[in-house]
C-alpha cells in the first residue's frame, strides 16, 4: 500500500501542480515542493522502519510488497516490492526531487505548471522503476518516465534542445524496445518449460534455458540498460541531453535516470541470467573500464561546464558497471555507494552549473575565471564537489570507487589497474574545472550575487550527505544486494579461478 | 443437429446489425431526398448507426452462426462490425462541421458513409468469395465517391480518380485470383477450401497458388502494404480529413480482418511460399513506411506513411496465425482505429473544410499546445499511441503483437518491428516538438485567421477517443477477455472448419 502511495503521491501532485498553476499562477512550485517533501518524509519513515525491522532475522530482504491483478490474460500483475537497494534509490530519488524543485524555484518562470507536472511524473516513473517486480510493470514505468523527461528537455532546455531531446528519446525508447522483446522472449521461454504465463520477477528467476538463448535474451536487457547507464559505445545521447536540459532536468537525469540503468543491471540482468552474465562479464567489464577512462579523458577536453560534468558521469557510471559485473560483496557495495554518491555530487555540480548559467548566461568555462573573489560561497561549494567527484577520501565517491576497484582486483587485476588510472584523470579534470572557473583573476569583471539562502540550503545539505556517505558508509553498503543469501549468486570462487 | 422449425428467426436476429444498417441507409436516402437539410439527415445517420450497434448485442446469445454459405456471424465478425460502426459514427460526427455544417448541402455524404460501413460489415462477416467481393465493391465504390465528394476542388477529385483506378485494378486481381482458386478446387467457400486442403496429400497446385498470391496482392493494395502502397500518401493528402480517417481505419481494418479469417478458415497459412512472401512484405512495409515518413513535411502524409508502417506491425502479429494472432490483431486494430480516428479528427477539427486548406504543413501546428492545449494534448496522446508509448492503447497493442510474434518465434519480423518503431519515434516527435515549440507562434499568428472553434460534438468525440485510448491503455483487462474468447472461437473454427461446414450443410 505504502509503495503504491509513493508513486501515486507524485502522480497526483503533478496533476495538482498543473491545475493549481492555472488558478493561482505561481503556486505550482509550492505544490511540487509539498509533494516531494511528503515523498521524502515517507521514504525516511520507511527507512527508519526498515532499520528497526532489520534487527529481526529472516526477513528475506524484502521489506514491503504490494500485489494486485492487472492483466490476468498475460499473467501481468501490479507487483511492487522494496528491498534495501530499492529503498536507498527511492530515497535518493526523493531527495534529488527536492533539490530539483529547489533549483528550479526562480529558473522556471514560463509554463511552470506544466514544468512541475513533468518533473513529478518523471520522478514517479523512476520510483516505479525502482519498485516494480513485474517485468511488464517495470517496462511500463521504464518507458513512461521518458516522456515527461523529453518534455523537460524539449521545452525548457537550452539552445540546442530539440536535437538533444529527440536524440535522448530515440536512444532510450528504441533500446527499451529491445528490452521488451527480451522480456517477452524470457516469458515465453518460461511458458514453454512450465506452462505458466507470467511476468513476475520471482517466478522468472531460475528459468531454465539454453546458454545461447540466455545470452541473446540477456543482451536485449543489457542494451536497454547500457544506453541508460550509459556504457560506452551507447553513451552518445548523454552529453547532449545533460547539457541542454534545464538544471532540474540535468539533476534528475544524472542523479536518477542513469541509476535506473545501473539498477536494471543489478536487479535484472545478473539475477535473471546468472550464467549468461558470467559469460558476458569480461566484455561488460572491459566496456566499463573503457567508459571510466574515456569519460574522464573527454571530460578534461570540454569547455562547456555542463558537458564536462556530463562526461564525468560516463566515467563514474563506468565504475558502477565494473562493480556490478565483478559481482562480489566488495564491488557490489561499492557500486551501490557509487550510485548514491554520484547522484549527490554530480547533482550538486549541475546545480552549481545551473546557478552560474542563470547569473552569467553562459556555460563556457573560458569566459569564467576568477569567480572566487566574486562568489566565494559558490566557489567553495564548487571546490568541495569537484573534490568529491575526483574521489578524495572522506567523501562518498572515494568509498564507492575504492571498493569497486578492490572487488574488481579479485576478478581481473589487469582491468582493475587500468581503471585505477582514472583516479589520475579525474584529478586532472576536477582541478581543471576549479581552476578555469573559480581561480585566476576576474578578467571579465563579473559582478554577481553570491548564493541565496535557498541555494545554500540545497548545496549544504548535499555536501553534508556526501560527507556522511564518506565517513559512515555502512548503511549504504548494507543496502547492496546480499549475494550470500540470494539464490542467483555467481560463484565468486569460480570467477576467481577464471581470473588467475 | 436438425435446426428448429423457426430457423429463420435466429438468422434474422444474427443478421440484424447489417439489415438495420441497410435499412437506415435507405431511410437516410429518402430523408435526404425530401428534406434537403444536413442536420436531420446526420441525426438520422447517427441514430441508424447507434441502432445497428445496439443490435450487435442481440445475436450474442446465439453464438457463431453461419447464414447461407455467404456470411458467418460469429463473435469475431460482431467485434469488427462493432468497431466499424463506431468508427463510422465518429467519422459522421467529424464530417458535419468539416463539410460546412448546416450551411452546405452534403446530405448524400451520409448515405455513402452508411453504405461504406455496410460494405465493411459484410467483408468482416463473409465466408465466401462472393460476399467478399460484394462487400469489397460496396466499400470501395462508396469510398471513391466520398474521397471526391468536394467535387469542385482539384485535389479530392484527383485523389478520387486515383483511388478509382487502383481499386478497380485490385478488384480485378482479386477476381482473377478467386477464379484460379475456384478452378483448382471447385468451391468458393472458405471453410470448404480449408477442408479440402486439410486432406492428406492435398495442397494448392500452381493454379491455386497463383490464385492465392493474386488474392493476397489484391488485398495488399487495399491495405497499402509495400510494394502496393504508392497510392496512400496522395490519397490521404487529397481526401477530406474525416474521409481519410475512414479510409485509414474502416477500409483497412475490414480488409485485414477478412484476410485473417480467410487465412485461418481456408488454411492458407499452411502454404509456405505465401507466408514467406507475407513476412517479406511485412518487413519491407515497416521499413519503407517508416523511412519514407521521415522525409515528409505534411502532417497528413506523415500519418499516411505512419499508417503504412502500422499495417506492417499488424502483419507481424498476423503472421503468428492461430488464436494469439487473432487476439493481437483485434486489439491492435482497435487501438489503431481509436488512434487514427483521433489523429485525423484533430486534423479535421483544425481544418476549414476545403481540402486544399487542410491543416497539413507542420508549420500549422507550431505552438499549438500553447494556444489550444486540449486539442494539442489529444494529438500528442494519439501520436504517442502510434509510437507505442505506455499509458496508451498503442503500447498494449504493440505489446500484444510482439507477444504473438515472439510466441511464434518470428525473430526477423520482430527485430524489424523494433527497429521500425525506433525510427518512427523521430517523425512523431517532430510533430510533437512542433506543437510544443514556443518560438514560432509569433510569426505565424498574423497569417492565420482566427482558429475555427471545434463544435461541441467534435470536442466530445475527441475527448471520448482520448479517454478510451488512455483507459484501455492503462487497464486493457476490460477488453482482453472478450477478445480472448473471440480469438479462441475463430481459431477453433479454423481447426474444426470441417465440422462447422458439415453442420450447416446438413440442414
Amino acid at each position: 500500500m505504502i509503495l503504491s502511495a509513493l508513486i501515486f503521491i507524485l502522480v497526483a501532485g503533478g496533476m495538482l501542480a498543473w491545475m493549481a498553476n492555472r488558478w493561482y499562477p505561481g503556486s505550482a512550485k509550492w505544490v511540487a515542493l509539498a509533494t516531494v517533501g511528503i515523498e521524502l518524509v515517507l521514504t525516511i519513515w520507511l527507512w527508519l522502519q526498515f532499520a528497526s525491522a532489520m534487527a529481526l532475522p529472516a526477513h528475506g530482504g524484502w521489506f514491503a510488497e504490494t500485489r494486485a491483478e492487472w492483466i490476468p490474460r498475460f499473467g501481468v500483475s501490479f507487483h511492487l516490492a522494496m528491498d534495501e537497494t530499492s529503498l536507498i534509490l527511492v530515497m535518493l530519488t526523493a531527495f534529488l526531487g527536492m533539490v530539483s524543485v529547489a533549483c528550479s524555484w526562480t529558473e522556471i518562470q514560463e509554463r511552470a505548471g506544466f514544468f512541475y507536472f513533468n518533473l513529478l511524473w518523471t520522478l514517479a516513473g523512476a520510483i516505479g522503476v525502482f519498485l516494480a517486480l513485474d517485468l511488464f510493470l517495470f517496462f511500463f514505468f521504464w518507458e513512461l518516465m521518458l516522456v515527461p523527461m523529453y518534455f523537460l528537455i524539449a521545452i525548457w532546455g537550452h539552445e540546442n534542445r530539440r536535437y538533444a531531446s529527440i536524440k535522448f528519446f530515440i536512444f532510450a525508447e528504441g533500446s527499451g524496445l529491445f528490452m521488451l522483446v527480451a522480456i517477452l522472449a524470457l516469458v515465453f521461454v518460461h511458458y514453454r518449460s512450465t506452462g505458466v504465463l507470467t511476468f513476475d520477477y520471482f517466478e522468472l528467476l531460475n528459468t531454465a534455458m539454453s546458454p545461447s538463448t540466455g545470452l541473446w535474451i540477456m543482451l536485449g536487457f543489457f542494451i536497454a540498460f547500457a544506453v541508460k547507464t550509459p556504457i560506452v559505445p551507447l553513451h552518445v545521447w548523454l552529453p547532449d541531453a545533460h547539457t541542454e536540459a534545464p538544471t532540474a532536468g540535468s539533476v534528475i537525469l544524472a542523479g536518477v535516470l542513469l541509476k535506473t540503468g545501473a539498477y536494471g543491471l543489478l536487479r535484472f540482468v545478473v539475477p535473471l541470467f546468472p550464467d549468461a552474465a558470467l559469460q558476458f562479464a569480461p566484455v561488460a567489464i572491459a566496456l566499463g573500464a573503457t567508459g571510466v577512462l574515456y569519460g574522464a579523458f573527454l571530460a578534461f577536453a570540454q569547455t562547456d561546464l555542463k558537458r564536462l560534468v556530463a562526461y564525468t558521469s560516463v566515467s563514474h557510471l563506468g565504475f558502477v558497471v565494473l562493480g556490478i559485473f565483478a559481482w562480489n560483496p566488495w564491488s557490489l557495495g561499492g557500486a551501490v555507494m557509487q550510485m548514491i554518491a554520484h547522484g549527490i555530487s554530480t547533482g550538486a555540480l549541475f546545480v552549481i552549473a545551473g546557478i552560474l548559467q542563470d547569473r552569467t548566461h553562459t556555460r563556457d568555462m573560458r569566459r569564467f575565471e576568477g569567480l572566487w573573489s566574486v562568489m566565494p560561497r559558490l566557489a567553495a561549494m564548487g571546490l568541495f564537489f569537484a573534490i568529491a567527484t575526483l574521489g578524495l577520501p572522506g567523501m562518498g565517491n572515494f568509498v564507492g570507487e575504492f571498493l569497486i576497484l578492490m572487488g574488481l582486483y579479485r576478478v581481473n587485476s589487469v582491468l582493475a589497474s587500468v581503471a585505477a588510472v582514472a583516479f589520475v584523470a579525474s584529478v586532472v579534470y576536477a582541478l581543471a574545472l576549479v581552476q578555469k572557473t573559480f581561480h585566476g583573476e576576474n578578467k571579465h569583471d563579473w559582478q554577481l550575487p553570491d548564493l541565496s539562502g535557498r541555494e545554500m540550503a540545497t548545496l549544504y545539505s548535499m555536501a553534508a550527505i556526501t560527507l556522511w556517505l564518506g565517513l559512515y558508509p555502512q548503511p549504504v553498503l548494507d543496502a547492496a544486494p546480499d549475494i550470500a543469501s540470494r539464490p542467483p549468486a555467481i560463484a565468486v570462487a569460480d570467477r576467481e579461478g577464471n581470473a588467475e | 443437429m436438425n435446426p428448429p422449425p423457426s430457423a429463420l428467426h435466429p438468422d434474422f436476429m444474427a443478421l440484424s446489425p447489417l439489415i438495420l444498417l441497410s435499412g437506415s441507409a435507405i431511410v437516410v436516402m429518402l430523408a435526404a431526398a425530401f428534406c434537403r437539410h444536413p442536420r436531420p439527415v446526420m441525426m438520422l445517420t447517427l441514430a441508424g448507426l447507434v441502432l445497428s450497434f445496439a443490435s450487435l448485442f442481440l445475436p450474442q446469445g446465439i453464438g457463431s452462426r453461419q447464414i447461407t454459405a455467404l456470411l458467418i456471424l460469429d463473435t469475431y465478425a460482431l467485434f469488427f462490425i462493432g468497431l466499424i460502426f463506431a468508427a463510422t459514427f465518429v467519422v459522421a460526427v467529424l464530417c458535419y462541421r468539416y463539410f460546412g455544417g448546416s450551411e452546405s448541402r452534403h446530405e448524400a455524404l451520409y448515405i455513402l458513409l452508411l453504405l461504406a460501413a455496410l460494405g465493411g460489415g459484410i467483408l468482416v462477416a463473409s465466408s465466401h468469395f462472393a460476399s467478399f467481393l460484394l462487400g469489397l465493391e460496396l466499400l470501395s465504390i462508396s469510398l471513391f465517391a466520398l474521397i471526391a465528394y468536394p467535387r469542385f476542388t482539384e485535389r479530392p477529385l484527383e485523389a478520387g480518380i486515383k483511388y478509382l483506378i487502383l481499386a478497380g485494378f485490385s478488384s480485378g486481381l482479386l477476381l482473377f485470383g478467386m477464379a484460379l482458386v475456384y478452378a483448382q478446387l471447385g468451391t468458393m467457400q472458405f471453410a470448404k477450401i480449408g477442408t479440402m486442403l486439410a486432406a492428406p496429400h492435398q495442397a494448392l497446385e500452381l493454379y491455386g497458388l497463383a490464385g492465392l498470391a493474386l488474392i493476397v496482392s489484391g488485398v495488399a493494395f487495399k491495405l497499402a502494404l509495400v510494394p502496393f502502397h504508392m497510392w496512400t500518401p496522395d490519397i490521404y493528402e487529397g481526401a477530406p480529413a474525416p474521409i481519410t480517417a475512414f479510409i485509414a481505419t474502416v477500409s483497412k481494418g475490414a480488409m485485414l480482418a477478412l484476410l485473417l479469417r480467410y487465412f485461418l478458415m481456408a488454411g492458407a497459412h499452411q502454404s509456405q511460399p505465401i507466408t514467406f512472401a507475407l513476412s517479406l512484405v511485412a518487413v519491407t512495409t515497416i521499413l519503407v513506411g517508416n523511412l519514407l515518413a521521415l522525409l515528409q513535411d505534411n502532417v497528413k502524409r506523415i500519418l499516411a506513411y505512419s499508417s503504412i508502417a502500422q499495417l506492417g506491425y499488424l502483419l507481424v502479429g498476423f503472421l503468428a496465425f492461430g488464436a494469439m494472432a487473432a487476439e493481437a490483431v483485434a486489439y491492435y486494430l482497435a487501438a489503431y482505429f481509436v488512434t487514427m480516428l483521433g489523429a485525423f479528427g484533430v486534423v479535421a477539427v483544425l481544418s476549414r473544410g476545403v481540402p486544399e486548406q487542410d491543416s497539413g504543413s507542420l508549420a500549422d501546428y507550431a505552438g499549438l499546445f500553447w494556444h489550444r492545449p486540449w486539442l494539442a494534448g489529444v494529438f500528442t496522446a494519439m501520436l504517442l499511441s502510434l509510437a507505442g508509448i505506455p499509458l496508451t492503447m498503442g503500447f498494449i497493442g504493440k505489446f500484444y503483437v510482439l507477444a504473438a510474434a515472439i510466441s511464434a518465434s518470428l525473430w526477423l519480423p520482430v527485430i524489424v518491428l523494433v527497429v521500425g518503431s525506433a525510427i518512427s519515434l523521430y517523425y512523431y516527435l517532430r510533430i510533437i516538438a512542433a506543437m510544443f515549440s514556443s518560438d514560432s507562434n509569433a510569426d505565424h499568428g498574423k497569417e492565420i485567421s482566427p482558429p475555427v472553434p471545434a463544435s461541441l460534438a467534435e470536442s466530445i468525440t475527441l475527448a471520448a477517443l482520448t479517454g478510451l485510448l488512455i483507459g484501455l491503455g492503462i487497464y486493457p483487462a476490460l477488453l482482453v477477455p472478450s477478445l480472448e474468447t473471440m480469438a479462441v472461437q475463430v481459431a477453433g473454427l479454423a481447426e474444426h472448419s470441417t465440422l462447422a461446414y458439415v453442420s450447416w450443410n446438413g440442414k
